[in-house]
Order: structure tokens, then C-alpha cells, then sequence
């Protein structure tokens, strides 16, 4: 998290006494005042600049299930702080405070419904929640969503949002890359869908597995996307990093993505490509 | 002679002593019997060092730059190593080597991270990290072991895959996430053993098999100990306490289910005596290999599938 992150976090209560009705949203790019409610309206995309806001669960559904289609789904069982881990603070403590600040289980939701009328399963990756770090919480989450898929007959659908593996699980962390991958495997088998939508931001662990394994790499504008993160390789390579290096458009340029879409077009989009996707077998 | 880490100065000084005397010796005094004294004593030092290794000391001697590497197990443990070279697309990636090669009568597909041992050879091999090449080159090569029914071995050594404009640019973590994946979808038996470092996505890209085996004093972890603690304390130098918190070591990870037999290691680390370890898992890869030999594909591909699907759940 940016120290601008942190400060913001710290005085969002002042900010709030000073603007009553919380009237005005400074974008974080472009710095310009956009009215709260136009922002809103605009899906936390800024109107000016179009930069797209970091979002979680609660601000997805509504902007991409069909109105009253949305089922979040039980987040599965998990071990909490399997290595008992303590850096400056407990990893037990840590969680309890992304859970007070987020209201969320862990990293990953998972919500059944429609979209575009097409049926779904969707997993939402909450930046807020400790970074969206992949650990077995995560992993289990994710198993879960293809599973529930697979009973449905329908795709999964994943709106990735991670710093990487989350550290404070150690190696376990690092073993839900193969856990994910064997439950993208299962879905393909069963001749269903796995849509990617890669969004702010996207990189480590999460990007080096399931992340990069969809029939179909969709990402929203601006989406910063990568295995390294930056500061390591300027730190390896020594050398300054191009515009726009990691960037949802880059990775469009490298071959990496299908496509660039905008969050106002995400619904409609993802409808298609289902409806494209979906097995032709029972018409035929 | 072997270079001493940190930790060692203690056997460091007193081997130089047995040194010096041995070199006095010609003076005509007999010196024999404290000459052996002193080594019992430098041997027993070490190997009550080595007994009670620390998670920071074990990445050490994981590191260690004389500890041996991919091509000293190959030409230790395998007959007829036949090198396959290129990802077919953009380059041969020479941090990551492969190839055909026998273990006794067994035919096999040999993969794995070479770090080189010394300046040159280093630079050639990227200190052993790969990059998308090298990755797409083992995904080549396990494609085609499947294909000719032939077993996967990879022997583990990276610090992690390269972090670089041109790996971002081609697609570093594509590649890792299809390899990780090709490693799973093999239906012919894999063995993964981790002989150096573990690091991190570059490890498990070549690791998610039906057997981990990992030397003693090797070490893996999802991230370094200073990248861990130069985020979770703010500097790299909390190194240390990253590692044990991390539990990084061949003990930590069979307890965790994530390595399934540990390879000894000669007193004083594989570096110190490279023969008896080369044979140590010499021994472990034909004994594994033997008991995978029975399986059918399908059971090879679904035990491998329900051993990821079931890491770090709840036990019972």
C-alpha cells in the first residue's frame, strides 16, 4: 500500500466532517475534483481521466449481475495461520483487522447469478483484504467457484485483484498456484468456460497462475499486470522502466490479453463471450 | 579446500591450525597424533553445527556456491544425457536445462535450474534464473515425455525466475502458469527434487509433481527471506526471522505435506562432500521411480491432481 494509501485511510474522517455529504471524490490520478455521486454513476471510473477505481465485491455485483440475480456464495473452511506466523504483528491479528475493514471472509468471494441473462459463477479478488493475497483461504475459494460452476453447467469467471501469494502462509501459499491450476484443469475437462478479467493490480503468484489461464484475458483499462514487481527489476536490471511498463494496454501490445475493456462494457462483454463459449453440443 | 560461511569460522580457524602444523611436519617432530586430535575435534564442531542448523544458515548452505549443480547431478546420476535445447518461439534459455537420459534402465526426461559455478558460466546460465524461454523450453520437453511414455525428473535450484523488462514483456508469468500446469497434466510419472533453492513461482513451475523429494539443507519458500522481510519488516536485514517464520526447511515442508523425503546430506553440507549427496539422491530418484513405475497415466495425473487439490486444507 502507498504511503499516500495510508495518509488518505488515516484522515478519511476528517475529510468526511469537512464535506458533510462526502460531496466531492479527488481522483488518485489525475488529481481532479469529480462529484461523489457522478463518480458513482460512473462506476468509480473517473469522468475526467477515465482511471479506474480499485473496487471489492460489494461494488462489482451490482455493476455486473443482472439486478437481483446475485448469490454470494459460503467461503469454504480454510486453517487459519497455519505457521503460526509472526512478523511485527500476528498474522491472526492481521486477518481479524482486514475482516473488521472489509466485512469480507478473506480475499476471495464468490457469487452465483446471471449476467446478460447468462448464468455464472464469478470470483471477486478484494484488493482490500490484505493486498487480494493468495493463501489457502484463497486457494479453497477458488476450488470452490470452479466446483460450483461445474455443478452448474455454467463458466467461472474471475476478477483477479493480488499482490501475489500471501507471505504469512509461507510454501502453502505457494502450493495454491497448483491447487488452482488442477481446478481450472477439471473445468476445462468438463467443457466449461474460465474467463479472466485482470484488474488493479495483478502480479506475483496470482499472475504466474491462474490469472494467465483463461479461454478468454479480459482487463480494465489502466490495470497494472505483472509477475515483478517494479522496484525489483528497476533494483536487478538497473535500467528505468518504459511508460505504461506493466499496464493493462502493454500486455494487450505483448500478446498477453484478448482485450482492454471498459468497466461500463463489462457486462455486456462477458454476456457475449458466454454466450459464444457456451457448449454447442445439446443444440446440436 | 571448501569455503567457510559465517557460521563455520570456529572449524574455519581450527582447520587452518591442522594446516599449518601439517606444514611444520617436516621438521621431524611427531605431530601425527595432535594433527588427528585436531580433526576429530574440527569434525565433531562441524557436525554438531550442521545438526543444529538455523532456517537463515540452511539458505546459506543452499546457496553455497560449491554445493553441486544441475549438470554435476546429471553427469553423476544418469547415463547418456542427451541435451534438447529451445522453447521453438524465441530463444534457448540456458538457466533452464533438459534433456533425455537414463537412470540404470530406466529412460527419462531430465529438467532442471543451473545455476553455473563461476563467473562466466553464471552469467551464461543467469545465475539460474529463467526466464519465458526457459519455461516454454520445459514445457516442450514434458510434452514430449508424455507423448513417449518416459518419466520427468527436475532437480530445483533457483532463486526465483528473472525479474526483467523483456521477461515481463514476453510473459514471465504466462509461462510459469503454463508449466505449472503442464507438470500437472502429465501422465506419466514426475518427480520434482529440490536441490539448491526453492524460490517461488520459478520453483513450483517445475516442482507440482507426484513426489517432492528435497535435500536436507535445501531450502523453499514462496518468496526469499530478505524479500519477506523487506516487506513484512521493512528491511531485508530481519532476513533471518523471515526464514523461520516462513519455515523454509526440508523439516518444515515434509510437516506441511509439501515434500514428500527428505535426501541426507554428508556432514558439513553437499558441498563438502558432492559425491556421497550426488548418490544419496541418486538413490532416493531410482527407489521413487520404482514405485511409480506401477501406475497407469490415469492414476499418475489424478493422485498428482488430488495431492494440490488437498495442500494446506484442514486436516480430517
Amino acid at each position: 500500500m502507498s504511503w499516500i494509501h495510508r495518509v488518505r485511510n488515516a484522515i478519511s474522517s476528517i475529510a468526511k466532517r469537512e464535506t458533510p455529504d462526502n460531496l466531492w471524490h479527488k481522483c488518485k490520478a489525475c488529481n481532479q475534483m469529480v462529484f461523489c455521486k457522478e463518480w458513482e454513476e460512473n462506476l468509480f471510473v473517473c469522468p475526467k481521466c477515465d482511471h479506474h477505481d480499485r473496487i471489492g465485491a460489494d461494488k462489482r455485483i451490482p455493476m455486473l449481475f443482472d439486478p437481483g440475480s446475485a448469490e454470494i456464495l459460503p467461503s469454504p473452511r480454510a486453517p487459519e495461520d497455519p505457521l503460526k506466523f509472526k512478523d511485527t504483528k500476528k498474522y491472526v491479528d492481521r486477518i481479524k483487522a482486514a475482516r473488521n475493514a472489509t466485512g469480507e471472509h478473506d480475499a476471495l468471494i464468490n457469487v452465483r447469478g446471471t449476467i446478460a441473462k447468462h448464468r455464472a459463477v464469478v470470483g471477486i479478488q478484494d484488493f482490500a483484504f490484505m493486498g487480494g493475497s493468495m493463501g489457502v483461504g484463497v486457494g479453497e475459494a477458488f476450488v470452490s467457484g470452479v466446483e460450483a460452476a461445474i455443478a452448474d453447467a455454467c463458466p467461472y469467471i474471475i476478477f483477479t485483484a493480488a499482490g501475489g501469494a500471501r507471505m504469512q502462509e509461507g510454501i502453502l501459499s505457494l502450493m495454491q498456484m497448483p491447487k488452482a491450476t488442477v481446478a481450472i484443469a477439471r473445468l476445462r475437462r468438463a467443457g466449461l468456460p474460465y474467463i479472466v478479467v485482470l484488474t488493479d493490480p495483478t502480479t506475483g503468484g496470482v499472475t504466474a497462475s491462474y490469472a494467465m489461464l483463461g479461454d478468454v484475458q479480459l482487463a480494465e483499462p489502466g490495470a497494472l499486470i505483472g509477475f515483478a514487481g517494479q522496484r525489483v527489476i528497476e533494483n536487478t536490471i538497473r535500467e528505468k522502466l518504459p511508460d505504461g511498463f506493466q499496464r493493462a494496454e502493454y500486455l494487450l501490445d505483448h500478446g498477453m490479453l484478448d482485450m482492454v475493456v471498459e468497466r461500463k462494457d463489462l457486462r455486456q462483454r462477458l454476456g457475449l463471450l458466454i454466450d459464444y463459449l457456451t457448449p454447442q453440443r445439446e443444440a446440436a | 579446500m571448501v569455503s567457510f560461511l559465517d557460521f563455520e569460522k570456529q572449524v574455519a580457524t581450527l582447520d587452518e591450525r591442522i594446516h599449518e602444523l601439517r606444514a611444520s611436519a617436516s621438521d621431524g617432530v611427531d605431530i601425527q597424533s595432535e594433527i588427528d586430535k585436531l580433526e576429530a575435534k574440527s569434525a565433531k564442531m562441524l557436525s554438531d553445527i550442521y545438526r543444529k542448523l538455523t532456517p537463515w544458515q540452511k539458505t546459506q548452505v543452499a546457496r553455497h556456491p560449491e554445493r553441486p549443480h544441475f549438470k554435476d547431478y546429471v553427469a553423476g546420476i544418469f547415463e547418456d544425457f542427451v541435451p534438447l535445447a529451445g522453447d521453438r518461439a524465441f530463444a534457448d534459455d540456458h538457466a533452464i536445462i533438459g534433456g533425455l537420459a537414463r537412470l540404470g534402465t530406466r529412460k527419462l526426461l531430465v529438467i532442471g535450474h543451473e545455476k553455473g559455478d563461476d563467473t562466466a558460466s553464471r552469467i551464461k546460465h543467469n545465475f539460474g534464473m529463467g526466464k519465458p524461454e526457459g519455461y516454454r523450453k520445459a514445457i516442450r520437453l514434458m510434452e514430449l515425455a508424455d507423448r513417449f511414455g518416459l518419466p520427468v525428473v527436475s532437480l530445483v535450484d533457483t532463486s526465483g525466475a528473472f525479474p526483467g523488462i523483456q521477461a515481463e514483456e514476453r510473459g514471465q508469468a504466462e509461462a510459469i502458469a503454463r508449466s505449472t500446469q503442464a507438470c500437472l497434466e502429465l501422465k506419466v510419472p514426475m518427480i520434482a527434487a529440490i536441490v539448491g533453492e526453492g524460490g517461488s513461482g520459478g520453483a513450483i513451475a517445475l516442482a507440482a509433481a507426484n513426489r517432492v523429494l528435497m535435500f536436507e539443507h535445501a531450502v523453499y519458500s514462496v518468496i526469499s527471506p530478505e524479500g519477506c522481510a523487506s516487506i513484512l519488516w521493512r528491511t531485508a536485514e530481519k532476513a533471518a526471522d523471515a526464514a523461520t517464520a516462513m519455515q523454509v526447511t526440508a523439516d518444515d515442508l515434509k510437516r506441511l505435506g509439501v515434500v514428500d523425503r527428505i535426501v541426507p546430506e554428508p556432514i558439513g553440507g553437499a558441498h563438502r562432500v558432492r559425491s556421497v549427496a550426488i548418490a544419496a539422491l541418486k538413490k532416493a530418484l531410482g527407489e521413487e521411480l520404482n514405485d511409480l513405475a506401477g501406475k497407469t497415466p490415469d492414476a499418475l495425473r489424478t493422485e498428482r491432481e488430488e495431492k494440490y487439490l488437498a495442500m494446506g486444507q484442514l486436516a480430517g
